[in-house]
């Protein structure tokens, strides 16, 4: 017979505290926006999205400890929805319809050509940081696709040289 | 006196460059120092004529389009502000026969009105359908809408007023009126342009649905793949609350109702009702098992209606014009009008709003005017990514939710999506079994499963292996359409089968699989 065996709790830390200034002001000005709306974690994961561009794994304890959730729960909201990102991404992004009304125009050779051309899969960034490419399926403009959408902005009937196009334009 | 012209702030219309054409007509305006009324409209739904400038002239609305900015100019030359003649001119708005011949009851004053202003819909009809509803009793209101014969137009067509009568006999202090404005179906946009055209009429039919149940608090649920409505509906519900018309009195009828915009998180089984209430909550979306019904125990355990953007805005019309109005539109048991979106590749796509009753075949060339690349259509997909694929032995079907399940199809939302003769239905019979095995929610195993299943055996299929596999195939989906728990699952298999069925040659050439042919 060994001794007694020792009890070891390990302490976690506050929730929050491995943040940085910006995620946790981030996360705390989300929940106080939407605190009092009745199921408000879907807002406040919105929120902390628009400001941050994507939802770090790591908030997850605060998220939940402000809210009153368990880590499970915010844990599973987060990764159920596609919209959510828990990478960070480019400074752009491109979400590509592949939905039926854009592959009956041409979708699928627009999706391959954005792929050479960033040399990324779906959910890649491109090398230089600049344009993150994902999938969406339907942008409600299927009368005129093959359809795309840059951050917010909408592009319709969009070939592979305009697409070339896009991507030489603005800023980043 | 300055002229009012209407350029779409819509979001097609913009993604066509409506935004640059609205800066260049207001830049030309001041060069010839002539102040001109902009206002942003929604649009019509003509799209291929978009960006569709409209200029009113004593004659009435005068019409341009598609017109770029490299148009500007000359349209300003040749005399735009007095609704001159040019190439890009089609006359008076209301006389293009593709508007002029629809029948319009839902979508009225879509493209008409400016958005955001509760004057200019107020003008055109608009709340004259709550001030009636308001002086009836609950089950009168109820009665009125089962009378009308309005069924669901989120797709399962189940009636209304039906619906409604549920919430209004279940017990409950609180009851909610949900919108399901999370519109994934590919093909189809008529609750986008609704909320982006015409708002008010959405909020009114949800606050008249508040009255008929005796609910006091709504919600929205919108896609976050629509900014654009996101900022329309947002805006025309502050208007509302700032004009008496949402809140603690609503239109001086003393009875209170708020409502809340929620936007979703790009899973389209929150289309699904009780998962989109599971994910209003602030849940994971997964379905929950029926019963309870969401109109007994729905959001938040209390009786809900849940509807789709259309059904709720096609309420205030039955309300306003009259039940009888609204009815003898329609056949059979599909009465009143349905919003038909023509998209994919179609010559003439948009929105066509006719009551029950056209053959696909009249919507598809008359309506459509055949393909956009100008080759024959051989398929034609109806009622989003579950619906069936038909060849043209079906265009004869008319536009009616039995006709269309009789004929082995779904009416569904309208949605018409064109494909012409470069199709791989093979491809496309593929992606119904991958577009379920990414959007399933997981909650049952013929969904969560049997989509990646399904996937791998049209793959072999595809490959050689052909009677083998199909009959795999057959056994898969009709585990999948009798085990689900809900439709995405259940419905799978018809676009599957349908290609099967219909297009058996596109699945024997080895090499046509996953890839379209270019």
């Amino acid at each position: 017979m060994s001794g007694p065996r020792a009890l070891s709790i390990p302490v976690r830390a506050a929730p929050g505290a491995d943040l940085s200034k910006a995620e946790s002001a981030a996360v705390l000005e989300a929940v106080r926006a939407h605190r009092q709306l009745l199921g408000p974690l879907l807002p406040v994961l919105h929120a902390i999205q628009d400001r941050l561009g994507w939802v770090p794994p790591r908030v997850v304890p605060l998220v939940a400890f402000e809210l009153n959730l368990s880590r499970a729960d915010v844990h599973g909201v987060l990764t159920f929805y596609h919209y959510f990102r828990q990478t960070q991404p480019g400074r752009k992004l491109i979400y590509l319809c592949r939905a039926e009304a854009c592959q009956a125009v041409g979708a699928a050779a627009l999706e391959a050509h954005a792929k050479r051309v960033l040399g990324v899969d779906f959910h890649g960034t491109s090398a230089d940081g600049r344009f993150t490419l994902e999938p969406v399926y339907c942008l409600g403009n299927c009368a005129c696709g093959p359809s795309l959408m840059i951050d917010r902005e909408l592009h319709a009937r969009v070939t592979p040289e305009q697409l070339d196009a896009l991507l030489a334009s603005g800023s980043p | 006196m300055s002229v009012t012209i209407y350029v779409p702030g819509e979001a097609t219309a913009v993604a066509l460059g409506a935004e640059a054409v609205a800066r260049a007509l207001q830049a030309e305006a001041a060069r010839h120092k002539q102040p001109i009324r902009l206002v942003r409209n929604g649009s019509r739904g003509a799209f291929w004529l978009e960006p569709l400038v409209e200029v009113q002239t004593a004659r009435g609305r005068v019409a341009y389009g598609p017109v770029q900015v490299k148009d500007v100019s000359g349209l300003y030359a040749a005399g735009l502000l007095q609704g001159a003649a040019h190439p890009l001119c089609h006359g008076l708005v209301d006389s293009i026969p593709y508007l002029a011949t629809q029948e319009r009851l839902t979508c009225t004053r879509i493209g008409v009105i400016d958005p955001l202003s509760l004057e200019d819909y107020r003008a055109h009809g608009g709340y004259q359908g709550l001030i009636a509803a308001a002086a009836m009793q609950p089950a009168a209101i109820v009665q009125a809408v089962i009378d009308s014969g309005l069924r669901g137009r989120g797709g399962a067509a189940f009636p209304t007023g039906i619906k409604w009568r549920t919430v209004l006999d279940a017990p409950g202090a609180q009851k909610y009126i949900v919108c399901n404005a999370d519109e994934g179906d590919s093909g189809t946009f008529s609750d986008r342009l609704l909320m982006e055209g015409d708002p008010f009429c959405l909020i009114e039919g949800m606050t008249i649905a508040a009255l008929a149940v005796g609910a006091s608090s709504g919600y929205i649920y919108l896609r976050c793949e629509y900014p654009q409505a996101q900022a329309i509906l947002g805006a025309a519900i502050a208007t509302a609350y700032a004009q008496g018309y949402l809140g603690p009195d609503v239109a001086g009828t003393g009875r209170p109702f708020d409502l809340e915009l929620r936007l979703g998180a790009g899973a389209y089984i929150c289309g699904e009702e009780t998962s989109l209430l599971e994910s209003l909550e602030g849940r994971r979306g997964q379905v929950r098992f029926k019963p309870p019904l969401p109109a007994i125990k729905g959001l938040f355990g209390c009786p809900t209606v849940v509807n789709n953007v259309i059904s709720f805005a096609s309420v205030p019309i039955v309300f306003e014009r009259g039940v009888d109005y609204y009815r003898d539109f329609g056949v059979g048991r599909s009465r009143g009008s349905l919003p038909i979106q023509l998209s994919g590749n179609v010559a003439r796509g948009g929105l066509v709003e006719k009551a029950f009753g056209p053959s696909l075949r009249e919507l598809l060339y008359d309506y459509g005017g055949g393909t956009r690349t100008g080759r024959p259509i051989r398929a034609v997909q109806v009622g989003g990514p579950l619906g069936a694929y038909w060849p043209e032995s079906k265009f004869d079907t008319p536009l009616d939710y039995e006709a269309f399940a009789q004929a082995g199809g779904m009416l569904g939302h309208g949605g018409i999506v064109v494909f012409d003769d470069t199709v791989d239905m093979a491809a496309q019979a593929r992606f119904a079994m991958e577009f379920c095995a990414i959007e399933s929610c997981g909650k049952c195993t013929p969904c969560r499963v049997g989509s990646t299943r399904g996937v791998e055996v049209i793959d072999r299929l595809c490959a050689g292996d052909r009677a083998h596999q199909e009959e795999i195939l057959r056994d898969l989906c009709n585990t999948l359409t009798y085990g689900s728990l809900c439709q995405l699952g259940g419905l799978t298999p018809y676009p599957v089968l349908s290609a099967l069925d219909y297009f058996p040659e596109d699945f024997a050439k080895p090499g046509a699989r996953a890839t379209a042919r270019s």
